[in-house]
């Protein structure tokens, strides 16, 4: 019973994070109709929005200790922070301690100008191209970024912890009546599983209650019609792009304290929520959240030992099984509209 | 000629003269010269890019005519591998039996999953390939060790059977590939001058193959079954609508276009006795769709030229490192050496990937027909004053 | 623009220079053989090349560039140049200063991508284009064993870098591969003692292993090692090689009953799933009145670096660390050290001293005929490479020599220093009989 309470409680938490990188992408690709292979990049680039910080955080300038020697026998030069001088030694250990929560209000700005000059700059040029072009540029495009990183950051994970406060694990087992320490979950898991309801519920809100959000879904539905009415539809995709290089770039800075970032880390989910999108159904947002978190707790509950036994391999390939059998029993996986990429 | 019209003929000359002499075209320059440095013509990457050639073909017809863009293509190439050195190891080390095998296989397995996913279209088609091709990758890589190798790979063994040719061979060495005695991986020199070409026995087996391949390649785009899957790929819903169940047509594509796979996984197997479950994995069946479209999707040529630019650019690109580039600017002065050095450094060598990155945008951005479109420009350009009617052929049109 | 001898077509060429026309080819020899040698890519002229195959892309990519720099500090010291490194250490005096053999030393480098198929290819055309001698680098036991199998094909020495399954000396041993660097078994045989001493005889261990061969000999060294001194394996689950979140595995742990966790994960899966079980409080929890731990039986500093925090007084083995104090070891810092401004790896450690090994055989045999190398490799005991006596055993081309058990420093000095040496496991405890793991070597391959 515990196990599965437990395996249950992981599997919400992985369907958060497919769900939220889902989000992202379905906003491109499920309603702008763009097949954007850069979206693991703009995940990746969130990441580093928060190494990036950090760094910035950490400028130090050297001081030389003479009681101390580095390996090569040498006197030991030790980094101070800039932050230390101006800040004294606590607060700036808070605020270096804080870098990942800070990280968000950082990346914001930073993603959004990222989707916005990556729309106007290339994808504008790409909605009418078929779409193995757009396939084409939006992966040169994410090897350009992935190289990018990979020349300033190097190819080794970086470690981003999670502030002191988040470590350490909730103990849901005794708030269900169970024994102490049978059901344990970490902290910081359960942040990016709110944080992630909350953008996604936002996002969701934006669309459904604005009048831009009332556009914008109009324009998916029929652009020329709402062009002829005199709206400035390009102008809305446009910010939708940037909204979702946000949302993409928001999942990725929150990610850090789970898994150290890496150049690569974007191509790593690439397949994966391609796969939720399309088996959540083309064009629709509840779509991708629901696959996401379908997938997450199913592969959840394959990872279980139990489960490997009987069948073995079975935690490799779940996820794609699942997509199989979904797509094959619902043509347009679970909430797909009717021709969207179909042809 | 061969059942071609005059200009397909043309093409398919150009092919066997390009595969015949890619020993003289790929070494220009001498081998003591900086430039030594970009020449292609050695043995292992000719057989690369005739094998990945054959491969490119196939996926155009399923995705150049068709349009069904399948994202899991490379798990036939992989079934092919695996099938083909399962035969040099318990048959015989002659190739042919691997090749005849590999095909088969590859085309079962596409059967299979072609008769799945082709119940779908569109992204709902693509996913379901890539869905089918990953699970046989991350089978293979773990739980299907004893028959795959596992990540390792799957080698030939001093000690494997080879029922054909007798047992292990007493030189302590394991017998490499061969046709008929002739080892795939002989070759012969020739020296003329500062060049060096030279001629190797697996480059032009494979080079045989995929000039066939090729040629068949042709007649299906020119036939009537091509004209059919060219229909489907125009408005799949009208043909349905005149009573035609255009699935088998499709299927069929399908099963060719994995049999292509499969005979190139069968050659990749045969010119070197190695078969890894990373030739299954998505990035490999990106790379093919990645060269289909590079070179021109739809063309007959294009996959080709997709799938050598690629090749080359891993193959050549990757080993200019900065010890090169110094020995390239040697002559001059030691700022201007270091200041190219320090500029051209970010795209060798380990920074192979950002130079093929910017290119793929580059050409897609600029010629929207992929490398083809980049020759015909060219050809343009040079008989502008001849006037000639220069519509376009249906062999060197754009995909959709 | 004006010299390269860095092909072997250049040389070729000097031969070939007077008939400006044809040459008599000899029909259907393998291109590797340079016909009259006897063995392949017989270097001609003033040059010898050697070839590194290191993965420039992908995960391991600062591994490679670390090994990359090791390599060119080899050549340096091997043509003269530097500060000698090693070379005044080794116990072998045969290399002068002067390249090998007389012959100044080349290099060509190429991109593993750490997938065996990439790796082929670009050793290839290493020995095909190029005409390199010797082979050497890599990241991963599936790269070491590929390559190793072309080299023996090819008629071409390798020498193995970083690989830590025992396949690569045990069941896919080759005449022509080499390898210095440890593997599972021996650091299964380290590790066992020391973990007994800190945690005691009666233990619960729970294995996560990498879904793939270097996951399985690590799980079945650190099994049967610990198993023999009383340990308890509660439970082994196979982890996909692609994974990158492991809390779906390491959720259930806890309530297993075990109280060791034991990660057979190397690279990236190593920093993620070690993130993913000091998350879920592992290292804080108790567990049958114990205090739970964690256990990585294969460390390497810079996935130390990745990890960050987490690896703090966690155990685990490593082939060679920059802190060791013996002769050998301090002169390899010293030099890198100076030349590149951080310490090296052991990555960067274990491919200058293979390439040092190779130019010191190819010395003491007088040719570069693979055999003559192989055999004068063969049962060579050296020192002064680290590590102190080292054995290049004969029967399947494994050195034995001291393994290193480690554990995550508690207050690091620096981003290097983060692991300390807590024993230096004498070699004669960790070597083992060389017919266990199966395996044929075959015979030395010349190639021509």
């Amino acid at each position: 019973m515990e196990a599965i309470v437990l395996q249950l409680l992981s599997g919400l938490d992985g369907g958060s994070a497919y769900a939220l990188i889902a989000l992202g992408l379905t906003l491109i690709f499920g309603t702008l109709g763009v097949v954007n292979f850069a979206h693991g990049a703009l995940f990746m680039i969130g990441a580093f929005c928060t190494v990036t910080l950090q760094r910035i955080l950490t400028l130090s300038h050297t001081v030389i200790d003479d009681t101390q020697k580095d390996f090569l026998g040498n006197p030991l030069k030790v980094q101070v922070p800039y932050i230390q001088d101006w800040f004294g030694e606590a607060t700036s250990a808070a605020i270096i301690d804080w870098s990942v929560p800070l990280a968000i209000i950082f990346a914001i700005p930073v993603m959004l100008i990222i989707g916005i000059v990556m729309e106007r700059g290339l994808i504008k040029h790409f909605y009418k191209r078929p779409h193995a072009d757009q396939i084409l540029v939006t992966f040169g495009l994410a090897i350009v970024l992935q190289e990018i990183i990979k020349a300033y950051y190097g190819a080794n994970p970086i470690p981003a912890p999670a502030p002191d406060v988040f470590k350490g694990s909730f103990d849901f087992g005794q708030l269900l009546g169970f024994e102490a320490n049978r059901i344990i979950y970490p902290y910081w898991r359960l942040v990016y599983f709110g944080f992630a309801t909350i953008v996604i519920a936002s996002v969701f809100a934006f669309l459904q209650f604005t009048t831009f959000g009332m556009v914008v879904r109009a324009g998916m539905a029929d652009r020329e019609t709402v062009g002829l009415l005199g709206i400035d539809i390009d102008k809305r995709f446009t910010m939708m792009f940037g909204l979702a290089a946000c949302v993409a770039g928001l999942a990725g800075v929150m990610y850090t304290p789970i898994n150290s970032p890496n150049y690569h880390m974007g191509m790593d989910f690439l397949v994966i929520s391609f796969v939720v999108v399309v088996v959540g159904g083309m064009g629709s947002l509840p779509g991708a959240v629901l696959a996401g978190f379908v997938l997450g707790i199913l592969q959840s509950f394959a990872s279980m030992r139990e489960v490997i036994e009987v069948l073995p391999g079975i935690n490799q390939v779940v996820i794609y099984l699942a997509a199989i059998i979904i797509l094959l029993t619902r043509p347009r996986g679970l909430l797909g509209k009717r021709g969207v990429m179909e042809d | 000629m061969f059942g071609l019209n005059a200009k397909d003929t043309r093409l398919l000359l150009i092919v066997i003269g390009l595969v015949v002499f890619a020993p003289f075209l790929m070494n220009p320059f001498p081998t003591d010269s900086g430039l030594a440095q970009f020449n292609a013509g050695y043995p292992d990457l000719m057989q690369r890019f005739v094998i990945f050639g054959i491969f490119a073909i196939g996926f155009n017809i399923l995705f150049g005519l068709t349009g069904y863009l399948s994202f899991g293509h490379a798990a036939f190439l992989g079934a092919g591998s695996y099938a083909a050195v399962w035969m040099l190891k318990l048959l015989t080390i002659n190739v042919i039996p691997a090749i005849l095998i590999s095909t088969l296989v590859a085309g079962a397995f596409a059967l299979l999953i072609g008769f799945i996913s082709l119940r779908r279209s569109g992204i709902y088609f693509s996913i379901l390939t890539l869905a089918f091709a990953q699970m046989a990758f991350a089978l293979a890589a773990s739980v299907l060790t004893p028959i795959t190798g596992g990540e390792t790979g799957l080698q030939t063994a001093l000690n494997d059977p080879r029922i054909l040719d007798g047992a292990a061979s007493g030189t302590g060495n394991i017998p490499a590939p061969a046709l008929f005695g002739l080892e795939m991986r002989d070759s012969w020199d020739w020296v003329v001058g500062g060049w060096s070409f030279t001629f190797n026995a697996g480059y032009y087996l494979a080079g045989l193959f995929m000039i066939g391949a090729f040629y068949l390649s042709i007649l299906i785009f020119r036939s009537p079954f091509g004209l059919m899957l060219k229909a489907i790929k125009t408005n799949q819903t009208r043909l349905n609508y005149t009573g035609l169940n255009s699935r088998p047509y499709t299927l069929a594509a399908f099963v060719i276009s994995g049999m292509y796979a499969g005979l190139a996984g069968g050659l990749m197997a045969s010119m070197d006795p190695l078969a890894g479950a990373e030739r299954m994995q998505w990035t490999a069946s990106g790379e093919v769709v990645l060269m289909a479209i590079l070179g021109g999707a739809g063309t007959l040529i294009g996959p080709v030229l997709g799938a050598g630019f690629i090749k080359y650019f891993e193959n050549i690109f990757s080993k200019i490192n900065d010890n090169v580039l110094h020995q390239w600017f040697a002559f001059m002065p030691d700022g201007i050496e270091n200041f190219l050095v320090t500029i051209l450094h970010p795209f060798v060598g380990k920074g192979w990937h950002l130079t093929l990155g910017l290119v793929f945008m580059l050409v897609v951005i600029f010629l929207p027909g992929g490398l083809v479109e980049g020759g015909q420009r060219i050809g343009r350009l040079f008989s502008r004053k001849k006037k000639t009617d220069d519509s376009p052929n249906a062999d060197t049109k754009p995909a959709e | 623009m004006s010299k390269s001898n860095f092909t072997r077509r250049g040389l070729l060429k000097t031969g070939a220079l007077a008939g400006a026309g044809l040459s008599a080819p000899t029909l259907f020899s393998p291109v590797w053989a340079d016909g009259h040698a006897g063995y392949t890519n017989a270097p001609a002229g003033g040059t010898v090349t050697l070839g590194f195959n290191v993965p420039q892309s992908g995960p391991y990519a600062d591994e490679g560039a670390d090994e990359l720099r090791a390599y060119e500090l080899a050549v340096e010291h091997l043509n003269g140049g530097g500060d000698g490194g090693m070379m005044n250490t080794f116990s072998s005096n045969a290399l002068k200063g002067n390249g090998i053999l007389g012959k100044k030393v080349e290099y060509v480098t190429g991109d593993t991508q750490t997938k065996p198929d990439a790796a082929r290819a670009s050793a290839k055309s290493m020995i095909e284009k190029d005409g390199a001698i010797m082979i050497t680098g890599g990241s991963s036991s599936g790269v070491a064993v590929a390559v190793q199998a072309l080299c023996q094909e090819a008629g071409i020495i390798f020498m193995a870098g970083l690989t830590h399954s025992n396949d690569t000396t045990g069941k896919d041993k080759k005449a022509n591969g080499f390898r210095h660097f440890f593997n599972s078994y021996m650091s299964g045989a380290a590790l066992a003692p020391i973990l007994g001493a800190n945690y005691g005889k009666d233990r619960k261990a729970y294995h996560l292993t990498a879904d793939y061969n270097w996951g399985y000999t690590t799980e079945e060294a650190v099994r049967t090692s610990t198993e023999a001194m009383g340990w308890e394996t509660v439970a082994a689950v196979k982890t996909p090689l692609a994974q990158t979140d492991f809390k779906d595995y390491v959720a259930p742990v806890l309530q297993s009953g075990a109280d060791v966790l034991v990660l057979n994960h190397y690279g990236g899966n190593m920093v993620n799933s070690l993130t993913s079980a000091v998350q879920f409080g592992l290292r804080e929890a108790q567990a049958n009145g114990k205090n739970f731990e964690i256990i990585v039986p294969l460390y390497s500093r810079l996935m130390a670096k990745g990890a960050g925090e987490n690896v703090k007084g966690i155990f685990g083995s490593t082939n060679w660390h920059w802190s060791l104090t013996d002769e050998g070891s301090k002169a390899f810092v010293k030099s890198f050290g100076t030349k590149y401004g951080f310490p090296p790896s052991q990555a960067a450690h274990t491919c200058y001293v293979q390439t040092l090994l190779y130019a010191d055989a190819a010395e003491r045999a007088g040719t570069f005929n693979p055999c003559g190398i192989a055999e004068a490799l063969e049962g060579f005991e050296f020192d002064g490479m680290g590590n102190g006596k080292t054995l290049y055993r004969a029967e399947d081309h494994q050195c034995f020599k001291d393994v290193l058990v480690v554990k995550g420093k508690e207050n690091p000095t620096s981003e290097f220093d983060l692991l300390e040496i807590v024993e230096v496991t004498p070699a004669a405890q960790v070597t083992y009989d060389a017919s266990i793991f199966g395996g044929d070597l075959g015979t030395c391959n010349p190639g021509a």
